[in-house]
C-alpha cells in the first residue's frame, strides 16, 4: 500500500466512524444506524461471495452460511450462555468447517453447474433449520440477549451492550470495524501471491494444475474463507435483530449477495461493499414507488449489468490513472 | 545418455476405442524427442497420460525409476514434468511478467498463510520469483512485451509465453503440445531456435507433439511415430524419413508431409 491508499483509508475511517454518527446526530435520523449497520454486515457476506468469484465460481449459496452462522451464535448464546463475542469466530469457524465438507465435492463443478448447486444450499439450510429440534423449527430462536461484556484480565474491552445508552451506535461501530477488518483481509489476500494463485484458477484451472498448483486444495481454502465471512456476518445480524427464524436468510438474500458483487465490480476488492450500499439504499429509496418497486428495481439492475458489465467501480471516475484492481 | 522417462505398455481406452495401445519407448536425458503421427493417432492422449491429466487403462509411466502414472497432475508437475497446451493456454488477463511470476509456484517455500501475513520467507520467495521472471524474459527476448496483457499478444508471442511459463517451474521434462501450429515459416524457425536454446542452455529434456514435419525433422534428436494408437517406428530423423511403415501411414501426401 502506498501513502495515497493509506490516506484514503484514513479518510474513509474518519467518515464512517466520526462523520456518519455526527450527521445522524445532527439530523435525528436514528433509523439510519440500523440501515448502515445492515449494509456493513451484508457487505461482509458479499465479500465472501466475491472471493469465490475470484477463483472463478459463481456462488449463489452464501445465504446458507449466514443462516448457519446465525443459528450457531444464537444457540451458543441462549443455550450454553457463551459470550456473544466468542460466538462470532466460532460461528465463522463452524461455517468454514461445514463448507469444507460441502465444497470438496461441489467445487469440482464449474460455471452454471456450480451456481445451480449453491442455489439449492440456502433452501437446504432453511429446511434443515425448520426440521431440527435444536433450532426450534418455524418458531425460531427469539429474545436473544444483547452482546455481553467482553473483558480480558479484568479489563473491559467491549462493554455490555444492554447497559449502553445507545446500543445502536455501538452495533454500528462494531459492524464497521468488522467490515474494515474483513476488507483489509480481502485486500491482503488479493494483493499477495495468494491472490495471484486465485486468479490463475479463475483464468485457467488446467494450466494452474500443470504449473503445480494444488487446485482442489486452493479452491476449498478460498471457499471456506468465503463461508467464514458469511458465518460472521450472519451471527452479527442475528445479534442485532435479537431473533432468528429459518426465513431470516432466504434464496433471495443469496442472490442479493451475488448481485452486490456484480454491481460493485468483480475486479475490485471494494466492489461488493459499494454494491451492497447501492443495492440496499436503492431498494429502500424505491419504496415510494409502491407496487412498481420491484419492477423498477429489477429493470435498473438489468440495465446496470448490461451497461457496466465490470461494475460501478469500472467507471472512469474511479480509475483516473487507468489503474487496474484496487 | 541415461534414460529419464520410460513408457511401458501404456494403454488408454475410451469405451470401445483404444486411443493408445500398449506403447513402449524411452526418453533420454537432455534430448528433444518428437512424437508424430496422422490426425487422431493418439499423440495428445499420450501426452495427457504422461502428464497425468488422464488416467491410464493399462501400463505405466516411469520417471527416474519411479512410477508416476495416475498421480494428480500437480504432483507430476512437482516431480518435474510440466506440460504446455495445444491451445494457446495462458492466464489471459495477466501481463506477461505476472504470468511468469505466478508460474513459479513449484519453487515457493512459504506457506499460503505466510503469503497472507507477508512472512520473511514469503518476501524472499517473491523477490526470487521476480528476479527469475526477469531472467526468463531476457532469455526468451520478451522484454518489449513484458508488461503487456497476455490477451493482447499475437499468437507467436503466446507460444513463447507458454514456454516461459513452463520454464518458470524449472522442469526436468517439458512437454510441448504443437508448439509450431498455426505459425508461418519465419515464426516457426524462430521458435525452433528458441526450443533448441531451452534444451542446450537449460538442460531441459523436451518432448513435443507436432504436425509441422520440416520443423520436426530439424529440431528432433529422435522421433517416435504413432498410428492408430500404436507405435510404428522410432529413430533419428534420417531413419524415420526412410521408414516404409511411416511413409505408408502418411499415404498420399507422404512426400510433402515428411519432407523427403
Amino acid at each position: 500500500m502506498n501513502t495515497k491508499k493509506w490516506l484514503l483509508t484514513l479518510v474513509f475511517l474518519l467518515i464512517v466512524l466520526v462523520g456518519v454518527p455526527w450527521a445522524i446526530n445532527a439530523s435525528g435520523r436514528w433509523d439510519f444506524y440500523y440501515t448502515l449497520t445492515s449494509v456493513a454486515l451484508l457487505s461482509i457476506a458479499s465479500a465472501g461471495v466475491w472471493l469465490t468469484f475470484y477463483i472463478g465460481r459463481i456462488n449463489i449459496g452464501q445465504g446458507a452460511y449466514t443462516l448457519i452462522g446465525g443459528y450457531a451464535s444464537a444457540i451458543l448464546v441462549t443455550q450454553l450462555g457463551v459470550n456473544f463475542w466468542l460466538t462470532l469466530p466460532l460461528a465463522g469457524l463452524a461455517c468454514a468447517i461445514i463448507s469444507v465438507f460441502i465444497g470438496l465435492p461441489i467445487l469440482r463443478l464449474r460455471g452454471v453447474y456450480f451456481a445451480m448447486v449453491t442455489l439449492v444450499l440456502t433452501e437446504v439450510a432453511r429446511l434443515t433449520a425448520l426440521a431440527l429440534p435444536i433450532t426450534n423449527g418455524a418458531k425460531g430462536i427469539v429474545s436473544i440477549p444483547l452482546p455481553a461484556e467482553l473483558s480480558l484480565f479484568g479489563l473491559t474491552i467491549i462493554p455490555d451492550f444492554a447497559t449502553l445508552e445507545n446500543p445502536k451506535l455501538a452495533f454500528y461501530i462494531a459492524a464497521v470495524i468488522m467490515m474494515v477488518l474483513c476488507y483489509a483481509a480481502l485486500y491482503r489476500i488479493v494483493n499477495s501471491r495468494l491472490g495471484h494463485l486465485c486468479r490463475s484458477l479463475q483464468q485457467n484451472e488446467e494450466l494452474s494444475a500443470s504449473i503445480g498448483v494444488n487446485t482442489a486444495y486452493l479452491r476449498v481454502i478460498a471457499y471456506s474463507i468465503s463461508s467464514f465471512m458469511g458465518g460472521v456476518a450472519g451471527a452479527s445480524f442475528v445479534s442485532i435483530s435479537q431473533s432468528i427464524y429459518p426465513s431470516t436468510f432466504q434464496v433471495v438474500d443469496s442472490v442479493n449477495f451475488m448481485l452486490n458483487c456484480f454491481l460493485g465490480g468483480l475486479g475490485y476488492v471494494l466492489g461488493p461493499m459499494l454494491g451492497t450500499l447501492m443495492l440496499y439504499f436503492g431498494w429502500d429509496l424505491l419504496f415510494t414507488m409502491g407496487k412498481y418497486q420491484l419492477l423498477i428495481y429489477s429493470s435498473l439492475i438489468i440495465l446496470l449489468i448490461v451497461l457496466l458489465p465490470n461494475g460501478i467501480l469500472s467507471l472512469p471516475l474511479f480509475n483516473k490513472r487507468g489503474g487496474g484492481p484496487k | 545418455m541415461s534414460t529419464i522417462l520410460e513408457v511401458k505398455n501404456l494403454t488408454r481406452r475410451f469405451g470401445g476405442l483404444v486411443a493408445v495401445n500398449s506403447v513402449n519407448f524411452t526418453v533420454n536425458e537432455g534430448e528433444i524427442l518428437s512424437i508424430i503421427g496422422p490426425n487422431g493417432a493418439g499423440k495428445s492422449t499420450l501426452f495427457k497420460l504422461i502428464s497425468s491429466f488422464l488416467k491410464t487403462s493399462g501400463g505405466e509411466v516411469i520417471f527416474k525409476g519411479e512410477k508416476i502414472s495416475n498421480l494428480s497432475p500437480h504432483v507430476v508437475a512437482r516431480k518435474g514434468i510440466v506440460r504446455t497446451f495445444q491451445e494457446t493456454t495462458i492466464f489471459r488477463s495477466m501481463t506477461t511478467r505476472e504470468n511468469i511470476i505466478v508460474a513459479h509456484h513449484l519453487r515457493a517455500k512459504a506457506s499460503l498463510s505466510g503469503y497472507f501475513w507477508g512472512s520473511a520467507k514469503a518476501r524472499r520467495d517473491e523477490a526470487l520469483f521476480a528476479d527469475s521472471a526477469d531472467e526468463i524474459i531476457t532469455f526468451l527476448g520478451m522484454e518489449p512485451i513484458a508488461d503487456e496483457l497476455a490477451s493482447n499478444l499475437p499468437q507467436g508471442n503466446l507460444r513463447a509465453l507458454g514456454i516461459a511459463i513452463g520454464l518458470a517451474t524449472k522442469p526436468e521434462i517439458l512437454l510441448l503440445d504443437e508448439p509450431f501450429a498455426g505459425m508461418n515459416h519465419d515464426e516457426t524457425m524462430h521458435m525452433v531456435d528458441l526450443v533448441r536454446n531451452v534444451q542446450k542452455e537449460r538442460g531441459v529434456t523436451i518432448m513435443l507433439v507436432e504436425h509441422d514435419m520440416p520443423a520436426v525433422m530439424k529440431i528432433s534428436d529422435r522421433i517416435v511415430v504413432i498410428n492408430f494408437g500404436e507405435k510404428i517406428a522410432e529413430g533419428t530423423p534420417a531413419e524415420i524419413r526412410n521408414n516404409e511403415k511411416v511413409i505408408e501411414a502418411y499415404l498420399g501426401s507422404e512426400d510433402d508431409a515428411i519432407g523427403i
